[in-house]
């Protein structure tokens, strides 16, 4: 065997080694690479108690209210399965809208409402001209009709 | 004709600077291109308005970093493994390239970040395993720098390019294997692309100016790199009497 192939082994012995180690880092690690708990791990009690934390899903269609301070806003986040009553005091960024994505961050308070200090608009990987949403949401529009 | 020459920085040298010129006017060709239809021809997005246009940059940028990061481990391998020269000084080219595309890729996800999302940063797992990879570009460079024998920097930095390559996977899949808060591919090689026809073309000729910049600016620096490292050889002498 010439030492270039010794060498080429020991790369390729190392390199899976490597890759195997990350993997079983990765799994330890899944929960704490989490950037937002979703509504049904909420409800499941898979949150971190008593300190601050992520809530992700979408904002429910009609649930956004806004108080008469005119800073504070209600809404719910879902995930279809469970919704999170979410309140928040300051400027909401400008992609926030009912139906889209959101991140926040805060704690539960007593009620059972989730104040968060900070929202973040998520958004989803489409891309297209405002004529093609249009088009797309009339063909929603009319296949709930239909059914 | 003996391809194989083309491993040695002699035969290299002459060559590269005749591809990195074809290089570059594919890079101006393609950047004025991509720019036309990112400015002129994509229409405006139905939720981001005309923030959207940060992906003629951006996203080529991350593409590139990760991918320039994964050729320059290649290249790192091969020299660690045939003990060839100029595969070394490859990698070690590309190093730089890749850094500025990462720096690139971050900054104007940043700026996109603030009016998108509300946050300039997030502590998500796709920003920072990116930043990751802006800190190993960084320790590459570092590490050869800080080793005088060339030979030397090869090996130590070649095997931290190596254990670097891990976080490559974890950049791509960060979106799909956790929830974070990037969004996740619009386009990728298992489903049909998510967004408009001529947004993608943009994107995607300006993925190729990026590619073809690489290209050329590490193959003119790969020649800076051979004149340092071979400063005493013979035909290096005569070709540069030449020119």
């Amino acid at each position: 065997m010439k030492p270039r192939h010794k060498r080429l082994i020991l790369v390729v012995v190392a390199l899976a080694l490597l890759g195997l180690g990350a993997t079983f880092v990765l799994k330890a690690f899944r929960s704490n690479l989490v950037f937002f708990y979703t509504p049904t791990e909420v409800f499941a009690g898979q949150v971190p108690q008593g300190q601050a934390f992520r809530i992700g899903g979408m904002v429910l269609e009609d649930s956004l209210q806004r108080n008469e301070d005119g800073v504070t806003v209600r809404f719910a986040v879902t995930d279809t399965i469970e919704d999170v009553p979410v309140q928040f005091t300051g400027i909401l960024p400008d992609l926030f809208q009912e139906g889209k994505g959101v991140v926040a961050q805060g704690r539960i308070n007593m009620e059972g409402m989730f104040v968060a200090d900070q929202v973040l608009a998520k958004h989803d990987e489409n891309y297209m001209p405002p004529e093609a949403a249009e088009a797309l949401e009339r063909a929603m529009k009319i296949k709930m009709e239909t059914e | 004709m003996n391809i194989w020459k083309y491993s040695s920085p002699q035969y290299f040298y002459p060559l590269a600077k005749k591809m990195a010129t074809i290089f570059f006017v594919f890079a101006a060709v393609f950047t004025v291109w991509g720019l036309y239809i990112g400015f002129f021809v994509a229409p405006t997005d139905f939720q981001q308005g005309e923030s959207y246009r940060i992906i003629f940059i951006h996203v080529p940028a991350a593409w590139m970093s990760m991918l320039i990061y994964l050729i320059m481990s290649f290249w790192a391998a091969i020299g660690l493994i045939m003990n060839t020269r100029l595969s070394s000084m490859m990698a070690h080219a590309l190093a730089p390239t890749g850094a500025l595309m990462t720096f690139v890729a971050l900054w104007t996800g940043a700026f996109w970040g603030r009016p998108t999302w509300g946050a300039w940063w997030v502590w998500d797992a796709r920003l920072t395993s990116e930043l990751i990879l802006l800190f190993l570009y960084i320790g590459y460079m570092a590490l050869r720098a800080s080793i005088e024998d060339p030979r030397r920097a090869d090996r130590a930095s070649a095997i931290l390019a190596l254990v670097g390559v891990v976080n490559v996977p974890i950049i791509y899949f960060s979106v799909q294997w956790w929830n974070t808060l990037h969004q996740g591919a619009s386009v990728s090689l298992t489903k049909s692309p998510s967004m408009a026809t001529s947004m993608l073309t943009g994107m995607l000729v300006m993925a190729l100016a990026f590619w073809m910049y690489s290209i050329a600016v590490s193959l003119i620096r790969v020649r800076r790199i051979i004149r340092d490292r071979e400063a005493n050889a013979a035909w290096l002498a005569e070709s540069s009497g030449a020119q």
